[in-house]
């Protein structure tokens, strides 16, 4: 739109330094060695993945590791065929959610290995309970892309 | 018998684009509201304002900044971050509290500055995890899309229906965003840019200067002849992976229950006369009347087809036009509750509904899919 008054055009860039913490740190450390890690509740029995310090239901920590497999089943998924600022995915991509067999709750991360340029196609292939496995990286650096993208199995 | 707290006025600045700066837009709001009260800046009590200023307004702390545009100098002003129906309670706590007899609830978002709604919603997801993958609004509601259409059999029209019906029920809306009418070809044929949501069934972003004067009882008889009074607020929250919650299973039906009892509502469809609900995408209009208790789960479909939720169906629901039409990401909840005032006082203006009203409702989403809710129930 045409502005009738001056405009500044600006913005903010500022470093920060997080901290991930142990569990964080485990479970990407456990990236690293192509295992894929989530906490057992003690009081739900329920398994959650990625790990966490406590479960935010019952309330109570989650000290029991639990190795999670590497496939599993799609719960949802989209496909973006837009940019927007910040975004860390080159477009088309599939964002999923995945129940991880063992898993009490869904994983998200991407869908791949094939051409997302229609969407058409892709919905004719990608379907909610489609069964998919990791596909991991060969070069990992104990981050989320440490597994590429889960590939319909 | 608990205290009553009325809306004494409402004023709203929105829309696409304002000339004026953010400063002086909040106090061109303000000195409207005060007014339209008739009330001097001295005599006002308290402020609350809701405002989300470092990603949305580029300014950290924002309010030391604009809080004498709205009267604040040597006052009791309090800030709540985020979502704006939350202040909305927050000032009518103060009253409730009996140390104030006046409070300005005023929600200042100014969109057509700020980057686009997605770039800035990436900002909550986790840095660790969901961020790295790209996750913001937007990508959680194509998801949860995706999983109602599957789960429920919700066609993609009926999920524009929405569109059409709010774009055009915006119309009669001077200070929507996006109007006009369009058919359910319209909206399925705009940009498929996040499958299964297309461009036109996302919400734009959009300025919203948005206040609302509340007053005690006593005092809201003496600054206007048609308070609306508050009758009931409810709020809900979800876990905040996404992965953790069942996108289908939203914390509104706690929030609305939670405000149903507090308003002694026991059938929401027949005793609600309006509904201004946040929609920031078209088939969330759909979910949210399921939660509300406006019709079954599922029956979200079939509601829009029955024609019920249009301005002359038994239980219109954004008759303003909703958040598709007009979508001042902070104040947008703050905004239904200034539009549900304006049907009950019947200043309405051409998106008035033609019924006689006694209850509204009023309903504000953040969080991905809905993570977090709130309702109010107002009424004369």
């Amino acid at each position: 739109m045409a502005k009738e008054f001056r405009t500044l055009k600006t913005s903010v860039n500022l470093p920060y330094e997080l901290a991930y913490g142990p569990i964080w740190t485990r479970f990407f450390d456990g990236l690293l060695n192509k295992k894929i890690l989530g906490t057992k509740c003690p009081k739900c029995d329920r398994i959650l993945v990625p790990a966490r310090s406590f479960c935010p239901r019952c309330f109570v920590d989650t000290p029991e590791w639990v190795e999670i497999s590497h496939e599993g089943a799609l719960t949802a998924w989209c496909l973006t065929n837009y940019r927007y600022y910040g975004q860390p995915v080159e477009p088309p991509s599939i964002s999923a959610l995945i129940r991880l067999d063992g898993a009490n709750v869904d994983f998200l991360h991407l869908i791949g290995g094939f051409d997302l340029g229609d969407f058409e196609l892709v919905r004719r292939k990608v379907k909610n309970g489609m069964r998919v496995k990791a596909v991991w990286n060969e070069e990992r650096k104990a981050q989320i892309f440490d597994i590429k993208y889960f590939e319909p199995v | 018998m608990p205290k009553k707290v009325g809306i004494a006025a409402v004023a709203q600045n929105a829309g696409v684009e304002s000339k004026d700066n953010f400063y002086d837009q909040s106090y061109k709001i303000t000195k409207e509201i005060l007014d339209k009260a008739g009330l001097k800046r001295e005599e006002l009590e308290t402020i609350i304002s809701a405002a989300s200023d470092i990603f949305h307004g580029g300014i950290s702390c924002a309010n030391s900044y604009y809080w004498e545009t709205t009267g604040a100098f040597l006052k009791p002003g309090s800030r709540q971050d985020g979502e704006s129906l939350f202040a909305f309670f927050y000032g009518v706590m103060r009253i409730l509290s009996g140390d104030y007899d006046t409070a300005l609830v005023i929600a200042l978002c100014k969109g057509s500055e700020n980057p686009e709604n997605d770039a800035c919603t990436l900002m909550y997801a986790d840095p660790f995890y969901q961020r790295m993958i790209g996750m913001n609004e937007t990508m959680a509601a194509a998801m949860q899309m995706r999983i109602y259409m599957e789960r429920y059999g919700i066609a993609e029209e009926q999920c524009a229906k929405v569109v059409v019906k709010n774009l055009a029920n915006a119309l009669g809306n001077p200070y929507a965003h996006r109007k006009g009418r369009f058919t359910v070809d319209d909206v399925l044929g705009s940009d498929r840019i996040i499958d299964p949501l297309t461009q036109m069934q996302i919400a734009p972003k959009s300025e919203g200067m948005v206040a609302l004067l509340l007053a005690s009882e006593e005092k809201a008889k003496k600054l206007t002849s048609k308070p609306v009074w508050f009758r009931g607020f409810g709020n809900s929250i979800d876990h905040y992976y996404i992965g953790d919650r069942d996108l289908l299973d939203s914390p509104l039906k706690t929030a609305a229950a939670r405000a149903y009892k507090m308003a002694g509502i026991s059938r929401p469809r027949k005793e609600i006369d309006i509904a201004e609900i946040t929609e920031p995408y078209a088939f969330q209009e759909l979910i949210w009347c399921e939660d509300l208790g406006f019709c079954g789960p599922g029956e979200g479909g079939k509601m829009i087809d029955s024609g019920a939720t249009q301005k002359t169906g038994d239980i219109p629901v954004n008759p303003s036009g909703g958040v598709l039409a007009n979508n001042p990401y902070v104040s947008r909840g703050l905004q239904r509750v200034v539009e549900a005032t304006l049907q009950l006082r019947g200043e309405a203006g051409e998106r008035q509904v033609d019924k006689k009203m006694k209850t509204a409702l009023a309903h504000g989403t953040h969080g991905f899919a809905g993570q977090c809710h709130a309702v109010a129930i107002l009424g004369v």
